[in-house]
């Protein structure tokens, strides 16, 4: 696959690795944003290729991580009614709530479908008419366009059956969450590359000047990382901040502005709760006014849903950076892929999840 | 993650809204995508694709620019891995101009 | 599960805990760790015998004593399977085709040529006949083809709304030459694993015609009868044929895992040998996919002795069926019981069981 295959190639990723080796000269934390990124460090075994002195930090970058609990159970609540279809994107079927998942929803007679864009949900809510199509609308700044086109599209056709049960986050406002934190370990960042193909990269600047750290905006490929990775660890170790953008195929300065303009129209920012992380504030989207009567949270009011985390689950500290999934004492043990304890062991990108699988613990 | 899959335009047309959707094909099997973030993509360019979106075009100039850096780091003597023993950045490194 | 220990004797409580699934979930048939543990856990306790403890897509059993090994006794390979596909008719086959190859395919991995299948229908009210024409058609085809009879069957019909229209079980039973020993626990250090071609393309040709995620493609299913290419190998070169695997549900990886866990051995892939079409690869990219973990109908995995595996491989690419064969790995003293794989850019990783079905993922 052309603009693919040529960033998985063995030599190339081989003078990266090396360049990095030659590069480093003490101990570093960098964190990827984004969950992709984390899948594909992983899958490509990139992760066991750095030095030791590297330390790799999985960021919150995963909305399948950050949803929640309560919007989890508003979102089962939803998905119980006999007269809703309930549609997602695959990843939020196995997301525990306190003691469901919509997997087991739809197990029950639940009708949950998964559907690839939201704007196949949108064609079920015209083929459905005597039912409530919701659409279980998470994601980051990359997925929001798409979501909001949907609300967009259902609206120009007068669908009343169609909305949306909105549970967006917003990067920049995260990154500042876990760069103020009294531990913070992060030195270096590597900027979720699809999430600025959208947004650009103009925030970043002055996160980059106020917290004088290095941001590189990167892609997801291998040698995105690897090129990513190296020049994160040059300019710290030449002591630069500031914003560099490797992933320059598919990201410009100032963004995608026909999908900035759509989400100005339909969403606006609001303060979001990041599940294992808190309220962070101006951190996430919903529904602006003109579109407010696409909610499903008012719809179906269950806005009043409340839940509580496990107190085993060490979540939030993992997706801040603070701790590695195999240091919570219930990870492989209480916590597995099929039963997991949180969301992080449920996403294949979620930081716990993917140490389970492509084992980044010694295999005993 | 936001998994976006570089994939090649097909087809265009405008659907009763008046928005742009297109064909996109991924190494051979194709999807609708819409196109409406993407007017300037035509026929035979390459979009990054996710959720059914065309978020991005694919600067094809800017997409052997990996290639590049990898080409300047080796005329600047960056890939040059220090010996054991060598302190890196120490003059015996080679080809540091 | 690469402990060796006796397992529990049933102690008439469910082993499997309530607290975990106090209910069956769809990842309980997957094919992964879920059906894994249904098996070890409720399943072979439950029915403790020694053949079932094989863990054999397959079972082999003696003519004249049961399951007992004596010399020059006639051994039969018996294997059974169910058959819940949607939709019923996809790219290339149909529910149909799927029930004889998929039971036939069991019995050839025993080592065996099939000989006679049984086929049962369990038929929704209301069913289309015309569709169960369709199916029927296909199933005696592929019989046909595979040189085997639908020598028995039964049918019954449940409720509207009780079934997705038709679901089948075929059970099918073939004779082993004598001194073929194929068995999971066969791989030893050094053997190198081939597969007779491109994987996934079954998996995702259900995929492209599936409601919410359809896609438009050329690709279809690669269900087809395997025994022609275990014929090659048992013709050829039957005591450096340790193991054979179709690798149906849960795909090469569960497959794999399966074989290093009975063998107690490690397996190593080289990702860049795994033959992919770039069809499968690009959907797999769109939908988030591990190709190693999607369905194979018309796939085996073959563990060859080292000095045999490429004489295996060409008379494998001289067959229909594995003209695109390739050698993907090895088995290692590594890691023991785990599957690894070096990736296009030479990292390691460790390819676990899958946990549950894949889902399309956008993240």
């Amino acid at each position: 696959m052309r603009f693919v295959d040529e960033y998985r190639s063995e030599p190339e990723a081989r003078k990266f690795v090396d360049a990095i080796h030659g590069v480093v000269t003490k101990p570093w934390s960098l964190m990827e944003i984004c969950g992709g990124q984390t899948h594909t460090l992983i899958k490509s075994g990139i992760d066991r290729l750095l030095p030791e002195q590297v330390t790799l930090v999985h960021g919150p970058g995963c909305p399948v991580c950050v949803t929640p609990l309560e919007q989890i159970e508003r979102a089962l609540a939803i998905a119980r009614r006999p007269e809703v279809i309930f549609t997602s994107f695959g990843d939020m079927l196995r997301v525990p709530g306190t003691s469901a998942d919509l997997l087991s929803v739809k197990s029950q007679g639940g009708d949950v479908r998964i559907v690839y864009s939201p704007l196949d949900a949108v064609k079920l809510a015209e083929q459905n008419p005597n039912r409530q199509v919701v659409f279980f609308a998470v994601g980051f700044e990359t997925t929001a366009p798409a979501n909001a086109m949907s609300v967009w599209t259902a609206h120009r056709q007068g669908l009343e059956n169609f909305s949306i049960l909105c549970s967006h986050v917003l990067v920049p406002p995260a990154m500042e969450a876990i760069l103020s934190a009294p531990h913070n370990q992060v030195q270096g960042f590597m900027a979720a590359g699809h999430v600025c193909a959208v947004m650009g990269y103009w925030q970043y600047g002055p996160i980059a000047d106020k917290y004088e750290i290095p941001i590189v905006v990167t892609g997801f490929e291998p040698l995105d990382l690897l090129q990513g990775c190296y020049m994160t660890l040059k300019a710290l170790e030449e002591g630069r901040s500031g914003v560099e953008n490797q992933y320059t195929r598919s990201v410009t300065y100032e963004g995608n502005r026909p999908a900035q303009r759509l989400l100005r129209q339909v969403f606006e920012p609001c303060d979001r709760a990041w599940r294992g992380i808190g309220s962070i504030p101006e951190s996430g989207y919903r529904l602006r006014s003109e579109y407010a009567t696409y909610d499903a949270e008012t719809r179906f009011d269950v806005g009043d849903i409340e839940a509580a985390e496990s107190e085993e689950c060490i979540a939030g500290e993992i997706l801040q950076g603070l701790r590695k999934p195999h240091e919570c004492s219930a990870f492989g043990s209480k916590c597995t892929p099929e039963n997991p304890l949180g969301a992080p062991m449920v996403s294949s990108e979620g930081a716990c999840a993917a140490y389970y699988h492509y084992g980044r613990v010694k295999v005993s | 993650m936001c998994l976006g899959v570089p994939g090649k335009v097909v087809s265009i047309e405008e659907n009763p809204l008046g928005m742009n959707m297109g064909r996109v094909s991924f190494g051979g099997i194709v999807k609708e995508v819409c196109l409406a973030y993407t007017p300037e993509a035509e026929i035979g360019d390459y979009v990054v694709v996710h959720v059914g979106f065309a978020i991005s075009k694919i600067d094809e100039d800017e997409a052997a620019k990996v290639f590049e850096y990898l080409r300047e780091m080796d005329e600047l003597g960056e890939l040059e891995v220090p010996q054991p023993g060598e302190v890196p950045g120490d003059e015996t490194r080679g080809g540091a101009a | 599960m690469s402990d060796k220990d006796p397992l529990p004797r049933f102690a008439g409580s469910c082993p499997i805990p309530i607290s975990d699934y106090p209910m069956v979930q769809m990842a309980h048939g997957g094919g992964g760790r879920l059906s894994q543990m249904l098996i070890e856990k409720l399943f072979v306790p439950a029915f403790d015998n020694p053949v079932l403890e094989n863990l054999h897509d397959g079972a082999v059993l003696g003519l004249s004593s049961g399951s007992e090994r004596s010399p020059g006794q006639q051994r039969l390979a018996f294997s059974t399977d169910s058959f819940v596909v949607r939709p019923l008719f996809f790219p290339g086959g149909d529910i149909g085709s799927l029930a004889v190859h998929g039971t036939v395919n069991d019995v050839a991995m025993c080592g065996a040529k099939p000989m006679a299948i049984s086929a049962g229908f369990i038929l929704e009210e209301g069913f289309a006949m015309g569709d169960l024409w369709r199916i029927v058609e296909s199933m005696r085809d592929a019989a046909l083809e595979a040189g085997v009879w639908v020598v028995t069957g039964d049918t019954k019909v449940v409720d509207k709304g009780k079934g997705d229209g038709v679901y089948i079980n075929t059970t099918g039973v073939g004779l082993l030459r004598d001194g073929v020993e194929i068995s999971p626990e066969g791989a030893s250090v050094g053997d190198k694993i081939l597969i007779n071609g491109p994987i996934a393309e079954h998996g995702i040709a259900i995929m492209s015609v599936r409601e919410g995620l359809e896609f438009e493609t050329r690709l279809e299913t690669d269900s087809a009868a395997l025994y022609p290419l275990v014929e090659l190998l048992l013709d050829n070169l039957p005591d450096d044929l340790r193991v054979l695997r179709d690798p149906t549900r849960g795909g090469v990886a569960s497959a794999l895992n399966e074989i290093a866990g009975q063998s107690n051995a490690g397996v190593l892939l080289e990702e860049d040998r795994i033959p992919l079409s770039e069809e499968v690869r690009g959907a797999c990219e769109i939908l988030g996919f591990d190709p190693l973990y999607v369905a194979n109908e018309g796939k085996c995995l073959a563990i060859i002795a080292a000095d045999r595996a490429e004489e295996a491989l060409e008379l494998w690419r001289s067959h229909r069926l594995g003209a695109q064969a390739a050698i993907i790995g090895e088995v290692v003293d590594d890691h023991p019981g785990r599957v690894v794989l070096r990736s296009s850019i030479g990292g390691l990783r460790v390819v676990d069981m899958l946990s549950g079905e894949q889902l399309p993922r956008i993240c």
